[in-house]
């Protein structure tokens, strides 16, 4: 445990630093500086134009395409790390077996740029 | 001691921010507070001393899922207000589950032991010196190798569903050829010209709808061709 410790104290460091300087930031612009709010400020400004309509609308379903498809890479890199790691113990078959997981995935790789899913158009 | 404060400092937020999560009025603030309780799981982790979970939660539920909420929650056209009436007739299922986490809860510390020998039994025991991510390869891609495949054909599942789901294919759609745009030579979109002063389009055989010029290469990388105009004869614009 004093280990860990050792390893993330900066870590922790660097976050009581950002705490720190975040809070005097709006802490000190509120006590120092001239709030005068009034509706105007918060409205929506949208060059010069009076807001159209509501921001939320449906949009084109291939962002969240690009977002599933991200979060799959995301995930197969995952688990790329622990077999990095310990790959000088597991052998040829740890690597074998990696090759098959990513043998798997660009099966899918391939489908979906023969399909077209990531051209933009 | 420094662990015991940094602790109470993760639980803290991270339970006042799961509470902010159910409860803030904005969804977006709802998605920005799960983020938060994200991070502060993962600094309870570390303490654990599970640091891989600890950075994958980061990567990959900061990182992907969290902005596949907030996709979600600014995509769908819900009306925020309507959503909240629901509130009300779904508060006694979520209160059940919340009885029943606290009961669990509850039980753990009052000591109750249903299983007393679990605690010896591992199946995968990490030795002494190996780090947590290297614990985990070691037995992943072994003696879990078929969990490991099935997990990527799940995968694999998850891609292909998305896909079927989600594309279709708009056959007249402009699709960008980068290799088409690349090989393009300045001199398939571009016609040099010397103009004499006073020299007149119709002098120069160059009119609005291309008639007398060579056959120009079609063109649809980027948009419609632009005509030949006196701007790009005389070499000064190509706006492609």
């Amino acid at each position: 445990m004093t280990l860990l410790l050792g390893k993330y104290f900066p870590i922790l460091v660097f976050m009581a630093i950002a705490i720190v300087l975040s809070a005097a930031f709006i802490g000190l612009s509120l006590l120092f500086a001239k709030q005068k709010p009034y509706a105007e400020k918060l409205s929506a400004y949208e060059c010069g134009f009076e807001p159209f309509d509501d921001a939320r609308r449906r949009f084109d379903v291939r962002f969240y395409l690009v977002a599933i498809l991200f979060i799959i890479f995301d995930l197969e890199v995952a688990f790329l790390f622990p077999w990095a790691v310990s790959l000088w113990r597991i052998g040829a078959f740890g690597f074998f077996s990696m090759l098959g997981f990513l043998a798997v995935l660009t099966v899918g790789f391939v489908y979906e740029w023969r399909k077209g899913a990531l051209d933009w158009e | 001691m420094l662990i015991t404060a940094v602790f109470w400092i993760f639980a803290t937020i991270l339970v006042v921010s799961a509470a902010l999560v159910v409860s803030a009025r904005n969804p977006v603030h709802s998605v920005l507070f799960l983020i938060l309780c994200f991070f502060n799981a993962a600094g309870l982790f570390l303490l654990a001393g599970a640091e891989f979970l600890a950075l994958i939660l980061v990567v990959v539920y900061v990182g992907a899922v969290a902005v596949l909420f907030l996709f979600v929650v600014m995509m769908l056209d819900v009306n925020f207000t309507q959503l909240r009436e629901g509130v009300q007739r779904y508060a006694p299922v979520g209160a059940t589950i919340g009885v029943v986490l606290l009961a669990e809860l509850l039980m753990t510390f009052g000591g109750v032991r249903v299983a007393p020998s679990l605690a010896t039994l591992h199946v995968a025991p990490i030795a002494a010196q190996t780090s947590n991510t290297e614990a985990l390869g070691l037995v992943l891609y072994t003696h879990y190798v078929l969990a490991f495949q099935l997990s990527g054909l799940v995968l694999l599942v998850a891609m292909i569903g998305a896909i079927v789901l989600t594309l279709r294919d708009k056959p007249r759609a402009r699709r960008q050829s980068i290799a088409r745009q690349t090989t393009r030579e300045v001199g398939d979109t571009l016609l040099m010209v010397d103009v004499r002063p006073g020299q007149t389009m119709a002098e120069l055989g160059i009119f609005r709808p291309l008639t007398t010029l060579p056959q120009a290469p079609a063109l649809d990388l980027i948009g419609p061709t632009p005509p030949v105009s006196a701007d790009d004869a005389t070499g000064r614009g190509d706006a492609a």
